[in-house]
């Protein structure tokens, strides 16, 4: 009996050890689509519990009189804001400092001494997402809704809000002929994907640039869809990190039985544009500051803080839990008529718009001209380098993603060649062991705690003097 | 009915000589290894008596080709955590050997954009195929039926199928099986999403249940034999060729049960059927996903397969067909 009894002890610890990996129930389940298919949303209480303090807004302060001179009469070099009454002007200001930097106070952006001056690199964002603010809650009303957007919606007292990404470095290689370890951008311990081993940087190519998402075809029998499983994976990554970001399952936008059809949930609608508006802000709002930030703000490869659905979301499925805090500031809700025109970033922004404007119109944003999809029908030579395609009409395509699907009979691979700089490249080739014709499978980089130990990013110095060669803002001036 | 009816492991070990087994044809190999030893903790699971074990020249071909697989698997995934073999442990799950970019078509790859792949891949190939020969070669010098080879052989299929025969009717490698514990499940999933949900693939249906129903059919045959075993009725062979109590006793109870009872040998045609019908028709099912057929979902809506739901949700429509849609 004794051995019996240590038996059963066994067992029993050895269901507690597997159990401990799961979520405690009970859950609780909401049905959403038609009985017995599946579509129903789980939400555990305990979490949602978890939740309530960062979803909860900050209570809004009394609203100010329109009364008064306007804060442009009053104070100096006021862009963005001056159509506001000073009492408005000064209450947004406080809020601002309350939603942003509640522990370093207005001198985080402004000199204390001189409240117009612009040579806080801080105050020239502020003003810059202050306009983006603007410009989402007027021009993106298919996503926000009349819920809109505020400073705290990301920032929740941070000064960055915390859910940022930057695209990850490409781990040095070498030239060795039988070098090894290529990870083909994923099969990495990320968090960002729910620790899955997809691809670990779904934003760069389906956030920033504008790449074709869909992969699963139209028709029942093959008739000319060409996107590869590998392709599948990274849209699967994207759609892992907006499970993540909302706290969502699939079936949240998604009908379970056919991912592609549109007979389902009503917020994929909504979804749709939050990806078109993510890019718009990433592309025209988030790049053209990127020499505004110090060098120790930006990411390992010199780029600028950007957004995904996270950034917002937070986990939530509307962020906030759909509390609406734009009512009470009415400031940030459309752009005010005596504003000065925008794009205060200097330098690079000219050059990022001449940019975006260029993918908006041939490298696609709106998922139906994919820039990664076209390759096949685009001339050898209009190749930019490695890794980065250039459609048609030259904007950079900087898709790392597999491009081909079945059938592939693509431009064959060509041994490397070395070429001069500058021969017609406005961006210098970026690993020179790059054999393929498409160069995908580089890998990224990890962040996150399970990533330690992975080849992250290179020493601050080495990653600046790559980045000097291949500065980002200006490439095309 | 006393607790000692329940065992978990073999309680009763009876030690003798070593057995060498039946003689072999003339012209065999004799078999090699040292001589036979015993180990009363493997007896608690299966037969205490270990060897002895035959190494042709084919499964030392298969198991060096193995080896070699492995190793190139083993060794890309080293280098892709920087060569640190905490990492290595750390993160195995989540390593592997892709195969080449999908760009590259079948064409050769560069060793570090899936040439390794490739490599391990014909090794692992070689491997397999070599292992299958030396079944079946020891199978038959034993005089016995060749059913283990070709059960194997309804596996190597599958494997065949997935890294091999569906890559090159597509035209590229890349749609191959990464070498991995999580990416090859992460590959499946992507599988199916891409061709419309795999769901309503019939073969793939199919496969699913000769899949359940082989550990349907394993726990009832197991079950059964355990629980008649105080009446002998683990010895099968002697109970096929001479039924006695224990035999007669799991028959009725299953009759009684449900009207019908498999015999002590065709309870292994069941299982033996079910087992290699899985990845069969499971093969089949891959094959014919992207070569031709590209939406399952689409292909069941075509052949009213999928049922038609009551609309829920107010009707959408994609905006990508919208015209005037910014951006």
């Amino acid at each position: 009996m004794t051995s019996f009894r240590y038996r059963a002890f066994g067992a029993a610890a050895l269901a507690c050890g597997l159990l401990a990996g799961c979520e405690r129930p009970p859950v609780d389940t909401v049905q959403q689509g038609f009985r017995g298919t599946g579509m129903v949303e789980v939400y555990n209480p305990r979490t949602l519990a978890a939740q309530q303090a960062l979803n909860t807004p900050p209570v809004p302060t009394p609203a100010a009189s329109d009364d008064g001179p306007r804060a442009s009469e009053v104070y100096k070099n006021v862009k963005v804001l001056g159509d506001l009454s000073v009492a408005q002007f000064t209450r947004l200001m406080v809020a601002m400092t309350t939603w942003v930097s509640p522990e370093q106070g207005c001198g985080y952006c402004h000199n204390l001494q001189n409240l117009a001056d612009d040579s806080s690199y801080a105050k020239v964002v502020a003003r810059r997402m202050l306009q983006m603010n603007q410009h989402v809650n007027s021009g993106w009303k298919q996503h926000v809704g009349v819920t809109g957007v505020t400073c705290y919606t990301c920032h929740r007292g941070h000064p960055v809000p915390q859910q940022v990404w930057f695209t990850p470095p490409e781990p040095q290689r070498n030239d060795w002929a039988f070098s090894l370890g290529d990870d083909a951008g994923q099969n990495r311990p990320a968090r960002n994907i729910g620790l899955a081993s997809l691809p670990y940087d779904p934003y760069t190519p389906f956030l920033l640039a504008g790449d074709s998402i869909r992969v699963i075809g139209k028709t029942a029998l093959p008739t000319g869809n060409r996107h590869s499983i590998k392709e599948a994976e990274w849209t699967y990554a994207l759609m892992m990190h907006f499970s993540k970001s909302l706290g969502v399952n699939c079936t949240y936008c998604h009908n379970t039985r056919s991912f592609a059809s549109w007979e389902g949930p009503p917020q994929r609608v909504n979804a749709w544009y939050g990806i078109r508006m993510v890019r718009d802000l990433n592309g025209n709002y988030l790049e053209p500051l990127t020499k505004v930030f110090p060098r120790d703000h930006l990411g390992p490869e010199g780029d600028v803080a950007k957004i995904g659905c996270s950034t917002c979301h937070q986990g939530a499925y509307k962020p906030l839990w759909g509390a609406r805090m734009l009512p009470d500031y009415p400031a940030l809700a459309v752009p005010l008529k005596t504003a000065a025109p925008a794009a205060p970033a200097p330098a690079s922004a000219v050059a990022a718009a001449a940019q975006t404007a260029a993918r908006r119109g041939c490298g696609g944003t709106d998922g139906r001209r994919p820039g990664c999809g076209k390759r096949r029908r685009r001339p050898r030579g209009a190749r930019s380098g490695r890794g980065h395609a250039r459609d048609a009409c030259g904007a950079v395509n900087r898709c790392r993603r597999p491009r081909h699907g079945g059938r592939a009979r693509p431009v064959p691979p060509r041994p490397h060649r070395p070429r001069r700089r500058g021969a017609g490249h406005d961006r210098p080739r970026r690993r020179p062991a790059d054999a393929g014709p498409d160069a995908q499978g580089q890998p990224l980089g990890l962040r996150g705690p399970l990533g330690q130990g992975r080849p992250q990013s290179r020493p601050r110095e080495e990653a600046g003097v790559r980045r000097s060669r291949r500065p980002r803002g200006g490439r095309r001036g | 009915m006393g607790i000692e009816y329940q065992n978990i492991f073999t309680s009763i070990q009876a030690v003798g000589p070593a057995c060498m087994g039946v003689p072999l044809p003339e012209n065999d190999s004799p078999r090699t290894g040292r001589q036979p030893w015993f180990n009363h903790l493997l007896g608690r699971f299966g037969n205490a008596q270990i060897g002895p074990i035959h190494l042709s020249g084919l499964a030392l071909a298969s198991i060096i080709t193995g080896t070699l697989s492995i190793n190139i698997m083993g060794f890309n995934m080293l280098a892709s955590v920087n060569w640190d073999p905490i990492q290595f442990i750390r993160q195995l799950p989540w390593l592997a050997l892709e195969p080449p970019p999908p760009a590259y078509g079948l064409k050769l790859p560069p060793l570090n954009q899936g040439g390794w792949w490739l490599i391990a891949g014909f090794l692992l190939t070689l491997s397999i195929l070599l292992w299958w020969t030396h079944l079946y070669r020891r199978a038959r010098a034993l005089g016995m039926g060749t059913h283990v080879p070709w059960a194997f052989a309804a596996a190597i299929w599958l494997f065949l199928v997935l890294g091999f025969i569906r890559p090159v009717l597509m035209g590229s490698w890349g749609e191959a099986v990464p070498f991995g514990i999580f990416p090859h499940l992460d590959w499946t999933a992507a599988f199916s999403i891409r061709y419309g949900n795999l769901f309503y693939n019939p073969f793939h249906a199919l496969s699913i249940v000769f899949l359940y129903g082989s550990t349907l059919l394993f726990a009832m045959h197991g079950a059964t034999i355990l629980a008649v075993s105080r009446f002998g009725g683990e010895r099968e062979l002697e109970q096929i060729v001479d039924r006695g109590t224990a035999s007669e006793r799991a028959a009725l109870f299953w009759r009684w049960t449900m009207g019908f009872n498999a015999t002590m040998e065709s309870i292994h045609r069941w299982a033996w059927w079910f087992a290699v019908l899985c990845p069969l028709a499971g093969g089949i099912g891959i094959l014919l996903t992207g070569t031709v057929v590209d939406n399952w979902y689409l292909w069941a809506v075509k052949h009213h397969v999928a049922p038609m739901y009551p609309a829920v949700w107010p009707p959408v429509i994609d905006p990508a067909t919208l015209q005037g849609i910014k951006p």
